[in-house]
């Protein structure tokens, strides 16, 4: 099974690799973007276990390194 | 080992010409299975056997006593006192970085560090020598030349920030002769102890052959072959062949490598850059006429299914070739795992002059090493004098429109060419390692301190390449005037050079009459000024669509300076000091910036070289700043004096007047050569007078530093506009898509 | 005083940071990462600059968890005194030993250049030796030295005076050249014995190098 992590900045948290995408898309002539927010996708391969315990295991991982909580929200995806 | 089908497109796909695989079965003695033909193409490749090149390379000046390696191993290596050896070389990264300018140019970082620490030494500084389109303008070109210059900088910071390498300095400049094809060139500079330095050999039978760093996938298989080919439109479609750099394994590789080589475990080591294992194999058995074993499938794997072909042909990044002593295999391969990384026992050294390659115990490749790694053809490939060169040369500067002095000097001083470039060099570390005295921004060349001994290393890339489109001989040989005066005016001496030669498609007699006319102005000067060369790469097949870039035979000077405390800067000091002109005005405009910034064209003559001036004006410096008698120096090229003046002041935000006396007005941009300026306190002013002239060199006084206004004959402006063009232009142009 | 430099796999300012500290007359042990203990008798313990585990994931965010981290955070919450330069401010950060974070820089560039910067508390064992109000010249080299932390974590450092130094331009202005909250440049923790810059005063100790600003700084810890 795998899950997929994805960490991007907390809202209020300015993301400056998202508004200079923000600002490089409106200048190729994009409009009607109101955000850009940029973060990481970490896909990781897991041993086959139930989905609960998974989420509980990707958690604790993404807590302790993957994400810094200081300034990172994230969300967790599981897929069998 | 089977014979190949097909063989006409196999030969096809891997550069091989017909009258080469008759060759080849002549070695073997029988037809090659496809393992050896991928060996065969990349040793054979222009860029492993130098064969369109070899034939002029022979002859280049390589010996004098401060020179410890020539040319022929990883890096050069020169004598800079108190048992202190500086190993250096330059390398291009030409055609990766024009299809992935981060990886292209960050790989090119990554390779030319390894050269050096290959040898022993740990590198303390980089430089690096750009070339790139044009950058003004909206157009597709321009807005692709912008991303490429982003990119470029981008990969090089992010591989030698990483690495803890100081990027010291370099040069960057722009021309349509580079829409489609870049330059970068990649120089490298480290130090070891004379009794430290190891060399590529593989030697002593039964001695393991080991492989260490990172794990080897597909990565870039064929790169060898492929920077010997020009680009079509077709190129992009290549990018999978860009390899992918690693600073952070490199810089473990590094460290271990230096962990190592503190022991007595090793015999040789060689990088395996172009063309991976094969290279770095057949170089080091081909150096010492042994023979070598090797198991393909012990060499650690990042993916699976991968053949012995791929093996031989990957150019995976960040790894070593070892020859270890006999005994010493678990010993290697523990200071390797201290590091994280892959060690494995690969094969053997042997004394049948043979490369003998198994897969699973089964032989799958068995080539004599000699002739591979010799008889790569030579070739005498023919030349032309350009045609282009009878209308070029016979233009000068009278046939131009007059154009007012002052609007001339806003042009120039706005050039891409002249602005500062700190949106580049601030994106390097220039000061790890806290050895920088010379930072990149501060003019001519760049200075480190060597810690060993309180000395100074300064060196400096230059080429230009408008001088080496109106007249090749002349042109490379001024960037080895050029480079070695920027080296003097920092006090030190000039020792030797390493060089990067970025030429067009060889198959064109003109570009090869290029090559050849640029190797014989390099043996002129590097022969004249005793300047040895001792390293060096060849970068041919710089052509798109059937324009080749200007020739652009890049020069790195490495000098020494005998006292770190008594390193010359470029820019103003002090308010009230004497600026002294040294040289003589002679009204040379042959590729100057002059022309092609005010009339779009690179036309004219180069005049007669000078070397004796030119050395005299080095040891006029040397030995005026060993005195104690100049506050600050600056050589005159690009602009003329003009433009060094301009630079000065901007850089120092101090305000000068001055007036000089020439023949023609617009001569302030003149760039004659062997001239340069120099900042005098009012009371040295005899003194250095009387050294010029005893020395036979022309000296005038033209003004001195004062003020907020910057004033040249009738040029004029306040050293507050001269900073805001000097320094916010190159951001406002790559920055304007962003 | 004695001198314990962490390094770490990609590590790459522990020879500068030995080097400056013999220089001023003091003893320098170079500990590895993967150590479980610090050397006996130390007075300080620097957590040098460089791209420790590549700067992958998030600056700083693997070393946290080296073996001699452990003993780092003891040692610091028995007061001893802990001094993180550059990515050494990410790992102490990324540790919690300081608040807040370090993100990318504003312009997305690597920045490195000599750089001015303003004392602002001086209260404490790192800048003892300078004023309140003091410029100093010292090199930046750093990709992600925007320094964040929230309304609440600031007012904090403001109360507890943990703000030691900002970005300053050359007339002494406020310049948050990087993007960070109130052009922080450094912090220290509340109990005043963990200190994190971006800024390498390692760098700044001689003239030929472009200034001696930083040796003040290095020297601080002395007393």
């Amino acid at each position: 099974m795998k899950a997929i992590v994805n960490v991007y900045l907390k809202q209020g948290v300015l993301d400056p690799q998202g508004k200079a995408a923000h600002h490089a898309l409106e200048s190729l002539g994009f409009h009607g973007i109101e955000d850009v927010r940029i973060g990481k996708q970490i896909v990781i391969k897991l041993d086959s276990m139930s989905k609960e315990e998974a989420i509980t295991k990707v958690k604790e991982m993404s807590e302790t390194l993957l994400a810094n909580t200081v300034i990172e929200d994230y969300d967790i995806e599981i897929v069998q | 080992m089977s014979a190949i089908e097909n063989i006409e497109s196999v030969l096809k796909s891997h550069k091989l010409s017909p009258a080469e695989y008759e060759h080849i079965k002549e070695i073997l003695h029988r037809e090659p299975n496809i393992v050896e033909i991928g060996i065969f193409s990349a040793m054979w490749s222009e860029h492993c056997s130098y064969k369109s090149s070899k034939k002029y390379l022979n002859g280049f000046p390589t010996k004098a006593p401060w020179v410890i390696q020539g040319p022929g191993e990883n890096a050069g290596v020169i004598d800079v006192g108190d048992g202190v050896a500086a190993v250096f070389k330059m390398e291009s990264h030409n055609h990766p970085s024009y299809i992935e300018p981060f990886q292209g140019a960050a790989t090119g970082v990554g390779g030319i560090l390894r050269d050096v620490f290959t040898m022993g030494a740990r590198p303390v500084a980089n430089l690096n020598s750009l070339r790139f389109g044009s950058i003004k303008g909206s157009d597709n070109i321009n807005k692709y030349q912008r991303h490429l210059v982003r990119g470029v900088v981008e990969g090089i910071g992010s591989y030698g920030n990483c690495m803890g390498v100081p990027t010291v300095g370099g040069e960057v400049s722009f021309d349509d002769s580079y829409n489609g094809n870049i330059l970068v060139n990649a120089f490298a500079l480290g130090l070891v102890k004379h009794e430290d330095i190891f060399l590529g050999v593989a030697k002593g039978i039964g001695n393991p052959v080991i492989y260490v760093g990172s794990k080897t996938g597909r990565d870039g298989l064929g790169g060898a072959v492929m920077s010997s080919d020009s680009f079509t439109e077709e190129s992009k479609s290549l990018r999978p062949t860009v390899q992918v750099g690693d600073p952070f394994t490199e810089k473990l590789l590094l460290e271990a490598c230096l962990e190592l080589f503190a022991t007595d475990h090793v015999v040789g080591i060689q990088d395996m850059g172009a063309a991976g294992l094969t290279s770095s194999s057949f170089e080091m058995a081909g150096k010492t006429g042994a023979g070598m074993i090797m198991n393909l499938d012990k060499v650690p794997a990042r993916e699976e299914g991968m053949s012995p072909y791929d093996f031989m042909l990957s150019e995976s990044q960040e790894r070593m070739l070892i020859c270890a002593k006999q005994g010493s295999e678990q010993a290697i391969i523990d200071i390797f795992e201290k590091w994280g990384l892959d060690a494995a026992v690969i094969g053997e050294v042997t004394d049948t002059g043979r490369m003998e390659l198994f897969w699973y115990g089964e032989k799958c490749a068995d080539m004599p090493i000699a002739p591979v790694s010799e008889e790569a053809p030579i070739l005498d490939r023919p030349t032309l004098r350009p045609s282009y060169l009878d209308a070029v040369n016979a233009k000068n500067i009278s046939d131009y429109p007059v154009v007012t002095n002052q609007e001339a000097f806003e042009k120039l001083l706005s050039s891409l060419e002249v602005v500062d470039k700190a949106w580049i060099y601030e994106q390097y570390d220039s000061m790890v390692q806290t050895n920088t005295i010379k930072r990149p921004g501060s003019l001519d060349a760049s200075v480190i301190r060597i810690k060993q001994n309180d000395k100074a290393i300064a060196m400096s890339a230059d080429c230009n390449p408008r001088y080496c489109y109106i007249d090749p001989f002349k042109g490379a040989a001024l960037a080895v005037i050029e480079s070695g005066r920027n080296v003097a005016m920092s006090g030190a001496r000039p020792l030797a050079i390493t060089d990067c030669l970025n030429f067009g498609n060889p198959e064109n007699p003109e570009v090869m009459w290029q090559f050849a006319q640029a190797c014989e102005g390099i043996k002129e000067a590097c022969a004249t000024l005793n300047t040895p060369v001792v390293s060096g790469n060849v970068s041919l097949y710089n052509e798109t669509n059937g324009v080749s870039v200007f020739p652009t035979p890049a020069i790195a000077m490495v000098g020494l300076n005998d006292d770190c405390n008594k390193v010359l800067q470029s820019s103003f000091q002090k308010e009230g000091n004497t600026l002294l002109m040294v040289g003589q005005t002679k009204g040379e405009f042959g590729g100057s910036l002059y022309i092609k910034e005010l009339f779009g064209e690179t036309t004219g003559k180069i005049g007669e070289i000078d070397y004796t001036t030119e050395l005299r004006l080095w040891d006029f410096v040397i030995n005026a700043n060993k005195k104690g008698l100049l506050e600050s120096a600056k050589d005159l090229g690009m602009g003329g004096v003009a433009i060094a003046l301009a630079k000065m002041s901007a850089i120092s935000g101090l305000g000068v007047e001055a007036n000089i006396k020439l023949n023609n007005t617009n001569e302030i941009f003149d760039e004659s050569q062997s001239r340069a300026v120099f900042e005098v306190a009012p009371e040295h002013v005899n003194d250095v007078v009387k050294m010029a002239s005893d020395l036979g060199l022309h000296i005038d006084a033209i003004g001195s530093i004062k003020g907020d206004n910057f004033t040249l004959n009738d040029v004029s402006m306040t050293v507050k506009q001269l900073q805001s063009i000097y320094f916010d232009t190159f951001k406002k142009t790559i920055e304007q898509d962003l | 005083m004695k001198v314990a430099v962490l390094r770490f796999p990609g590590t790459n300012c522990e020879f500068d940071t030995e080097y400056a500290f013999k220089k001023l007359g003091h003893d320098v042990a170079i500990v590895w990462h993967n150590d479980n203990a610090l050397p006996d008798g130390i007075d300080l313990v620097v957590v040098p600059g460089g791209f420790s585990y590549g700067d992958y994931l998030r600056s700083g965010s693997i070393a946290r968890f080296a073996p001699v981290m452990k003993s780092v955070s003891q040692y610091a919450s028995k007061g001893g005194k802990v001094l993180g330069i550059c990515n050494g401010f990410q790992i102490l950060t990324e540790a919690g030993l300081l608040p807040g974070a370090l993100k990318r820089n504003t312009n997305l560039h690597f920045i490195s250049k000599y750089q001015h910067l303003k004392v602002v508390n001086n209260n404490n064992a790192f800048l003892n030796q300078y004023q309140a109000g003091d410029m100093l010249y010292v090199p930046i080299a750093h990709a992600d030295g925007n320094y964040y932390i929230d309304d609440a974590g600031l007012e904090e450092l403001k109360i507890n005076g943990q703000i030691l130094l900002q970005y300053v331009d050359s007339d002494g202005n406020v310049d948050s050249i990087n993007g960070s909250v109130e052009a922080i440049a450094g912090i220290c923790n509340k109990e005043k014995n963990v200190f994190g810059l971006m800024p390498h005063p390692e760098r700044a100790i001689e003239d030929i190098l472009g200034s001696k600003d930083g040796i003040k700084m290095l020297q601080g810890f002395i007393s």
